[in-house]
């Protein structure tokens, strides 16, 4: 079958509003700048006490890790400053975000694992090869601007991997599991993209 | 998904505009004849592209409002002051327009008549929309599983499809009604947004084992799940949609 419309057809009387104050090169193709802080979420808000709270790191390794919210809050963290990009099209500049980097949490673990599944209350799972949640590239933060992070938006912590389209930052993050095959988390299952990278538009399953 | 076939791209496909049918002052539907669409399920969502003269483009997501019904595809579009996409597609498209559209998109956020258990639909003001094409498949396949909408307005004349929802009350089908920033004299219906109370009051009860499908502002949708789940609703058979900020 050959391609429909393969070649952009121009819509009559469209002019559109670019934002006059943004970089396109900060832009991946098909994404618009808001200021507002949409949500997307699948289900209801899981709200889990910090007390009963704990992150921890199971699968293909010697020992699995686990730390309760004290003890994660006692590691070292950093201010992120990064753009993200929501696969419902919408990017977000400079959102300042304040986490443990993942590099923290994964030093000194030894796993023939090559991916890594993120899973929340909730039920909600996101998958990617672990090279790119390692070296500077993931975070699991807890504070966003200078505010603990809300429920709405993944509180009390959420992953934050801004390479990727944000639903592979999953919400209400409770650990990471290492495998040594790719497994499809939620939205993967779904009809969105494995990979779900926004330079290259990966949407949808195909793209 | 390993071993199964990886579906093709859901290529952009030129999409011509049939009929715009008005439906509240803010609020308007658009159908399109998309040839060659592959049918879609009741919830899910289209991308649509528009390419302005010098190449700019503007991409965004619109839920389907109808039932699967051949080439035709419709949307409804509530008209965003100052927006990019919206005021383009309610006020300058005209029947005959071409623009470009992929889809149908999502694989959880849908209902199918086959799925059983009662089907409870809380809607806040245009995330009635999925909900619509749900109402409108359950109509379209002769279905009967006990359904109730919860539809959350401002006022009268902002609910959308208000006509036909009252047509296709019955048969299992209960329609009711909150408006919540003025009614019509002599209302006798929910005069106040959606609460647990209500929920309980509309809705079946959490052992009935109701699948629960909630869409609308992040708020509202942020309200109505939470008291969905204090009801004793199980939260894995309650499918959400939001749109917006959280208003914070």
């Amino acid at each position: 079958m050959p391609p429909k419309a393969a070649k952009p057809v121009v819509s009559r009387g469209f002019r559109g509003r670019r934002a006059a104050d943004v970089d396109p090169a900060r832009l991946p193709p098909g994404q618009y700048v808001t200021r507002d802080f949409p949500v997307l979420s699948a289900g209801p808000t899981p709200h889990t006490s910090l007390e009963l709270w704990d992150f921890s790191i199971v699968g293909e390794l010697d020992e699995p890790r686990k730390w309760t919210w004290e003890e994660f809050r006692a590691l070292p963290s950093e201010e992120i400053t990064r753009d993200i990009h929501c696969v419902n099209k919408w990017s977000k500049l400079d959102t300042v975000w304040r986490g443990v980097s993942v590099d923290t949490l994964l030093e000194g673990i030894e796993t023939s694992g090559g991916y890594v599944t993120q899973f929340s209350d909730g039920g909600y799972t996101t998958n990617l090869p672990l090279e790119d949640i390692t070296a500077g590239k993931a975070w699991v933060v807890f504070a966003y601007g200078d505010e603990p992070l809300e429920p709405e938006h993944g509180g009390p912590a959420r992953m934050l991997v801004p390479r990727h389209y944000f639903w592979k930052s999953a919400k209400w993050i409770r650990g990471l599991r290492l495998h040594s095959t790719d497994e499809p988390g939620f939205w993967e299952t779904n009809g969105y993209h494995n990979y779900g990278d926004p330079w290259q538009e990966q949407r949808y399953q195909g793209d | 998904m390993a071993g199964t076939a990886v579906p093709g791209r859901l290529s952009w496909q030129l999409a011509e505009l049939a009929e715009v049918v008005v439906e509240t002052p803010r609020v308007k539907t658009i159908v399109f004849d998309v040839p060659g669409w592959p049918s879609h399920r009741a919830g899910q969502h289209v991308d649509i592209r528009l390419t302005a003269e010098d190449g700019y483009q503007a991409e965004r997501s619109f839920s389907i409002a109808s039932a699967a019904d051949g080439t035709r595809v419709a949307l409804t579009v509530q008209k965003i002051e100052g927006g990019e996409v919206s005021p383009y597609l309610t006020e300058e498209l005209r029947p005959g327009d071409k623009i470009e559209l992929r889809g149908p998109i999502g694989g959880y956020f849908v209902w199918e008549p086959s799925e059983r258990g009662p089907l409870m639909l809380v809607a806040g003001g245009s995330g009635i929309v999925p909900l619509m094409a749900m109402i409108r498949t359950r109509e379209a396949a002769g279905d009967d599983t006990e359904t109730v909408l919860l539809y959350s307005s401002r006022s009268r004349d902002d609910v959308i499809y208000r006509d036909e929802l009252e047509r296709l009350s019955g048969n299992g089908l209960a329609v009711v009604h909150a408006l919540t920033d003025s009614q019509p004299p002599g209302w006798t219906g929910y005069a106040r947004r959606v609460d647990a109370e209500m929920l309980a009051e509309v809705g079946p009860r959490p052992a009935e084992r109701p699948r629960v499908y909630a869409c609308g502002p992040t708020p509202f949708v942020e309200a109505v799940a939470e008291a969905l789940v204090r009801l004793g609703h199980d939260p894995l058979a309650i499918k959400t949609e939001r749109f917006g900020p959280t208003g914070r």
